[in-house]
């Protein structure tokens, strides 16, 4: 895994439906700003600056890494800019922590964002190609039909993806950069909510999202404040027409996580970890990934969500800060993950904190469900 | 008996030439600095800065400090408002406007003066800044209006490009055109890729083997749309994953010919050709 590399800085935007003071540059600066002034650090302190956000089409913006160069006190340094669809945010912290686990650099600012209120993603994902009938309308409209057959495998009642709704909003009302703070919310609110691609109702999906999330990362030597350290990280990818493929489970996800437990030490996720922020956009996908990272044997993911094992108080929280079901800037979303997992270990998650938590799981996905990204981190050195 | 309509005629009583005004000092410099694009304000003995201008103190009666004027503005905040929905034709606008009491930045009094914005916009608060008329002669008119601070632009993006299928693609859609679905065979894998594709996107191999798959095959899952989408015909509409018969991957289209409702995994279904390509699938009926 190379050298030892540590968050230590987070810095986020209070997310939001519209930004409108603020240019994308704006945004950037404000979260990147925060987490320099977490790690007691100036622009002038990083030697390399790493930007992750969903495909250009969402804003129209080409090339935005380019324009927020300067936003990013980026100039006359490295500037990269990294691109794995909805995972990338989680990507892009893994990209930054080889910079410096590869001895390239000290100190690596990670950043990522989207405003939504500027983009349109539903249309940018159902642009009709031509030479094709293929009929898929939104990210809900892809996924929708992965989780009806995770439904029928599994025989999950049908209230699973209403618990975690409510769960992760509950959380939410703790996390003051949260998006959707719901006060009252509860399985009645979510099951009035209409469907909007069946099995999905509005209430059992992600906001859109206005929001950036930025983190420091360094070497051991230019360690400032309370660092996270990165116990493991790991990305892979499948093709998505491969035959035979799991769109329920995919192979990527199984090995990816394998991978980041292997590097990590842990052998059972369920009782190494203290935490986890995995990226759930839809409710389902709560017990799907609990199934694919293996905190639970296939088909029994919903019954650790029905018993609560996931809840702020259960023995394995799962989003403690309300998740991309309450908070999504796209690109952002698995940065968020990662850096709240950070944040976790750090003892710095505030009113959403898991107490004692020492070692936090982060993880993200995209495409169609076909790119992974994934750390751990922990409060001691790996 | 009943009597004639009154008679109504248009009548017009008008100045020959306008009337003359002397301006005095304080207003005269006032519309002079408007003609020169500038907006000025003068102060009082209490050194409060008054917009537009008086001769005399309001609030004590003394005269303004002669040559005290200072520049204001040019931007502002809407203190209070109310709307025109029915502009009539003296008024500055012919569109729905508002008439605001705008506080210049630097100034202790309001001005009145026109908004152009849309209603929505308008607010207590909101920041306006002056449009300018090109030609000015020194009148508050030479300020045609007050606009709101530039906030957003919209950028166009629209690309525009001719594409022609690929040497697989084209095959495929031929065979389509024959109501045919065109398939590959990975000869290292065994695996069969609809649409025809020449490389195994699992082992990486050329694919030269080519197969017949369909027209029926078998819903694996599915999404029920509430959404509208221009490529649906109505709302709630079905989209499936379908293992065509023979096929090793699924295709996603739409399924037509069965209500929402009714649709099952598992259920048998049938391409539905129209003008060379798929239109959708429907249900296979028992014979």
């Amino acid at each position: 895994m190379g050298n030892r590399c540590a968050v230590i800085g987070v810095g986020q935007t209070h997310y939001t439906t519209r930004r409108r003071d603020v240019s994308m540059a704006g945004l950037v600066r404000e979260a990147a700003l925060r987490a320099l002034e977490d790690a007691g650090l100036t622009f002038a302190d990083i030697d390399a600056v790493v930007v992750g956000k969903a495909p250009d089409l969402f804003e129209g913006v080409m090339m935005p890494e380019a324009y927020l160069a300067d936003a990013l006190g980026a100039a006359g340094k490295p500037m990269t800019r990294v691109h794995t669809a909805g995972s990338v945010g989680g990507s892009t912290a893994l990209v930054g922590a080889s910079l410096i686990q590869g001895g390239v650099h000290d100190r690596v600012l990670v950043v990522a964002y989207e405003k939504q209120s500027e983009s349109n993603a539903t249309w940018a994902l159902t642009t009709h190609l031509p030479f094709t009938s293929s009929l898929v309308v939104g990210a809900g409209g892809y996924f929708a039909p992965h989780i009806r057959e995770y439904m029928r495998r599994s025989g999950a009642p049908g209230h699973i993806g209403t618990l975690v709704a409510v769960k992760d909003r509950l959380n939410a009302l703790k996390n003051p950069y949260a998006h959707l703070r719901i006060p009252g919310i509860d399985r009645a609110m979510v099951e009035s909510t209409p469907m909007l691609w069946e099995p999905i109702r509005y209430l059992e999906t992600c906001p859109s999202s206005d929001g950036a999330c930025a983190i420091v990362l360094s070497s051991e030597r230019a360690v400032t404040g309370t660092p996270a350290w990165v116990h493991g990280g790991a990305m892979r990818s499948e093709p998505i027409f491969r035959a035979g493929r799991d769109t329920v489970s995919p192979q990527a996800g199984i090995d990816c996580a394998a991978d980041v437990y292997r590097q990590a030490g842990v052998t059972d996720p369920r009782r190494d970890l203290d935490v986890a922020e995995v990226y759930v956009p839809f409710s389902w996908y709560e017990p799907m990934w609990l199934e694919n990272l293996g905190f639970c044997g296939v088909n029994e993911g919903w019954k650790l969500t029905e018993a609560g094992a996931t809840a702020l108080d259960g023995d394995i929280p799962w989003n403690a800060s309300g998740g991309v079901l309450s908070s999504n800037p796209i690109g952002a979303s698995g940065l968020i993950r990662f850096a709240e997992a950070a944040l976790q270990v750090r003892g710095m998650a505030g009113d959403h904190q898991v107490e004692g938590a020492r070692r936090a799981l982060g993880h993200a996905y995209g495409g169609g469900a076909q790119f992974f990204a994934m750390w751990i981190v922990g409060a001691e050195k790996p | 008996m009943p009597s004639e309509p009154n008679p109504e005629i248009n009548h017009v009583l008008e100045f020959p030439g306008g009337y003359t005004r002397s301006t005095g000092p304080v207003i005269g410099r006032f519309l002079t600095e408007l003609r020169a694009g500038r907006i000025v304000g003068v102060r009082t003995a209490a050194r409060k800065v008054l917009v537009p201008p008086l001769e005399y103190d309001p609030a004590t009666g003394e005269p303004v400090v002669a040559d005290d004027f200072v520049e204001v503005g040019p931007a502002g905040t809407v203190r209070e408002w109310t709307w025109v929905e029915e502009p009539r034709k003296n008024h500055p606008l012919d569109r729905p406007f508002a008439w605001a009491l705008i506080r210049l930045d630097g100034a202790d009094t309001s001005l009145v003066h026109a908004i152009d914005a849309p209603a929505k916009a308008m607010r207590t608060g909101l920041r306006v800044w002056p449009r300018w008329r090109h030609d000015r002669i020194g009148s508050i008119t030479d300020i045609e209006c007050f606009v709101p601070e530039v906030t957003t632009i919209v950028a166009n993006v629209r690309t525009e490009y001719t594409v022609t299928p690929g040497a697989a693609l084209k095959r495929y859609l031929d065979a389509l055109t024959r109501n045919v679905f065109l398939a590959g065979r990975c000869s290292t894998c065994a695996a069969v890729y609809v649409p025809y594709r020449l490389s195994c996107p699992q082992c990486g191999s050329v694919i030269e083997d080519e197969v017949e798959v369909g027209p029926a095959g078998t819903v694996t899952t599915f999404a029920i749309n509430n959404l509208p989408d221009p490529r649906a015909p109505q709302v709630p509409f079905v989209s499936a994953y379908i293992l065509l018969d023979g096929a090793d991957t699924p295709i996603i289209a739409l399924l037509g010919s069965v209500a929402a409702g009714e649709v099952t995994e598992g259920m048998r279904v049938r391409a539905v050709f129209e003008g060379g390509t798929v239109k959708w699938f429907a249900p296979e009926r028992e014979a």
